[in-house]
């Protein structure tokens, strides 16, 4: 994994700034820029994948069973998922609580 | 080995992309590149060369099909001129900071306004600080030798930079000179394929041309000039390489007469063969002048320029372009700054020569070398200017 | 030695194809040569200059000729707009095509060059059909100057003419035999 930015040196960059660790983005937690989290119900869920779809991050699983679940690693709290989907099966609290 | 011919210089040059092996081309023509472009796209079509012409809307679109060619490890080249290469620039940047080795011929052409066709320097000292390395041909031969050279030492794993050769635009590409043909045995020997380090393969995935915020960037810059200066080893030996297969040596400076030189004139490209001459009439003359010519413009060969105008008092350097409102010419500006720290370093003194194709003779450079004589302390001047 | 050669005639007429096919016959002869246009925009009809070096040695000069020993004029018109003889040497000499004498011209111009004329514009109807003297005037040319061999001039010209090439060889012959000179 990629050393964190202010420890890096110049000897330490690729030929070219190239990044040839593909995909290493994933290690930001973009989590952590949340102000407000998803809560989920499972029993107003009707398993219809409408917020798995509409999410723009794609933190949000679909689980085995149907029902989903969200990566909270990730989820960026945009609150897209709440406003799609149909039975209001997810609402949005403050991260605070 | 090889055979000598008389051709026109933007053809030779064209039948050495050729004989290179390129895989893309992608150009825009400009006036005075213009034949050399037109002879690859008749050489592509006719399948001579097996390559892709990309017949690209503009020169920023050259550049960017460029980048992108030198990305997945192609054998890439471009040309163009002043105001094809001023809109290409912006690219121009980011191609050397990736380090996307690739091929540029620069015929020098003057950037407007006014409207110029002709020959200076201006459009290649508008992007001197880009990161490529950059030399300067002063004949056919070495434009057609140096086609070679620049690919090979583009894409040698120690340098991976991109390269340009700039060659006088007019006074040497529409000119009909022998040029010494090598045979392709030759150029197979000295040049093999290109094998990238880094390239765009779903097999291998790679991030270029990512982001670069403050925490990072100074390391990114010392990375990059650190890789251009360590170029410099790697150039000379792909010249004397060059040179054991031809016979036919390149130096990041030329000198010519400079033994004993009391005073020494400096040049860039075609301008230094002209001057060789009034070399020749001063030191018959017993005038103890000689000539430097700088051939490698980045990286600046410092160690080599020193030694050449050592024991020199006079330095009448030549430059074919001016900054507004600055120093002079950007040739004396590097100049001067060379020799600053210098023991006892000679004076420098400036002529601005040759704009916009202003025809520049052996006598001219005689009556340069006489002002220079009487002028007082460092100073440049546009020479010729009718007041 | 060095012979240096200024081609002037209008755009469109070859004289920058007269400067290059003499230097390719002169590189064919292992000599050195060097053939430039004085560039600038070309337009149909407007006055052009071509130039051409001659050597056994390398050539390194490569600013504009200022002082020829040969100045080659392809239209009689120029004579009268441009002052063809500017900077030619004293031994020099000018080759023209025009209907007139070289002693005429001479006296024209007022002028004491040595000079060489031709009908090159007859010769060129008659075996071109069209009156572009370019390839006619170099054989003018050789028959003034011994630059090179009159056979040099036969591989660039096939080369660059293909099927025409026969009508423009025997235009440069014609030209080569019928050039007056006047010392």
């Amino acid at each position: 994994m990629a050393k964190p930015e202010n420890e890096i040196t110049w000897k330490d960059l690729e030929v070219g700034f190239v990044v040839d660790e593909p995909g290493n983005a994933m290690v930001y937690r973009t989590g952590d820029w949340r102000s407000q989290r998803p809560v989920y119900s499972r029993e107003r869920c009707i398993k219809c994948g409408t917020c798995y779809i509409y999410c723009p991050d794609m933190a949000i699983k679909i689980l085995e069973d149907g029902y989903i679940e969200h990566d909270l690693y990730y989820c960026k709290g945009c609150g897209i998922c709440v406003q799609e989907c149909p039975t209001n099966a997810i609402t949005m609290i403050e991260e605070e609580e | 080995m090889a055979t000598r011919v008389g051709m026109e210089v933007s053809i030779a040059a064209a039948e050495a992309v050729k004989q290179a092996n390129t895989d893309i081309i992608a150009a825009y023509p400009i006036t005075p590149q213009t034949h050399i472009v037109e002879h690859l796209s008749e050489l592509v079509n006719n399948g001579e060369l097996d390559a892709e012409f990309i017949p690209v809307e503009s020169e920023h679109s050259a550049m960017s099909v460029c980048a992108g060619s030198s990305a997945v490890g192609a054998r890439t080249f471009t040309c163009t001129s002043s105001q094809g290469l001023a809109l290409m620039s912006e690219i121009v940047y980011a191609v050397s900071s990736l380090r996307l080795p690739m091929l540029m011929i620069l015929t020098n052409r003057s950037l407007n306004s006014p409207l110029s066709i002709w020959n200076d320097h201006s459009d290649v000292m508008s992007i001197r600080d880009c990161g490529w390395i950059q030399v300067f041909t002063e004949s056919g031969q070495d434009v057609y030798d140096h086609v070679f050279i620049g690919f090979r030492v583009a894409e040698d794993r120690n340098v991976l930079n991109p390269f340009i050769i700039n060659l006088d635009g007019f006074i040497l590409t529409h000119v009909i000179e022998p040029i010494e043909i090598l045979d392709q045995e030759i150029v197979d020997l000295y040049l093999p394929q290109y094998q990238p380090l880094h390239r765009l393969h779903p097999d291998r995935p790679v991030t270029i041309g990512c982001f670069g915020p403050p925490v990072l960037f100074t390391e990114a810059k010392k990375a990059q000039n650190e890789a251009m200066n360590n170029t410099m080893p790697h150039i000379i030996k792909a010249w004397q390489e060059f040179g054991d297969l031809t016979g036919r040596y390149y130096h990041p400076i030329e000198t010519y007469k400079t033994e004993e030189a009391k005073i020494v004139i400096i040049t860039q490209g075609s301008l230094g063969e002209t001057a060789s001459i009034a070399i020749d009439t001063m030191r018959e003359k017993n005038e103890p002048v000689g000539l430097v010519k700088i051939r490698l413009w980045r990286p600046f060969p410092f160690m080599e320029l020193r030694e050449a105008v050592r024991g020199a008092e006079l330095v009448v350097v030549m430059d074919r372009a001016i900054s507004y409102g600055g120093p002079g010419g950007p040739l004396a500006g590097e100049i001067r700054s060379a020799l600053y720290s210098e023991e006892g370093h000679p004076r420098v003194v400036n002529f601005i020569i040759g704009l916009g194709g202003r025809d520049v003779s052996p006598e001219d450079f005689i009556q340069m070398v006489q002002q220079a004589k009487m002028k007082v302390g460092d100073w440049y001047e546009i020479y010729g200017v009718r007041e | 030695m060095m012979i240096e050669i200024r081609f002037h005639g209008r755009g469109g007429q070859g004289a920058v194809t007269s400067a290059e096919l003499l230097a390719l016959a002169a590189i064919k002869e292992a000599k050195y040569a060097m053939a430039f246009p004085s560039f600038g925009p070309e337009r149909r009809g407007a006055p052009v200059v071509a130039f051409c070096r001659i050597s056994d040695e390398r050539i390194r000069v490569r600013s504009v000729i200022q002082h020829p020993d040969i100045v080659l004029v392809l239209d009689p018109s120029i004579l009268r707009l441009v002052d063809v003889c500017n900077g030619l040497k004293a031994d020099g000499i000018l080759v023209t095509n025009t209907r007139f004498s070289p002693d005429e011209i001479r006296k024209e111009l007022g002028i004491h060059y040595r000079v060489a004329t031709v009908d090159a514009a007859g010769i060129a109807k008659e075996e071109l059909g069209v009156p572009i003297t370019n390839t006619t005037m170099l054989g003018a040319l050789l028959k003034a100057a011994d630059l090179v061999d009159k056979e040099s001039m036969q591989g660039p010209l096939k080369d660059r003419f293909g099927r025409l090439a026969e009508r423009n060889i025997r235009a440069f012959e014609r030209a080569y035999n019928e050039t007056k000179i006047l010392e």
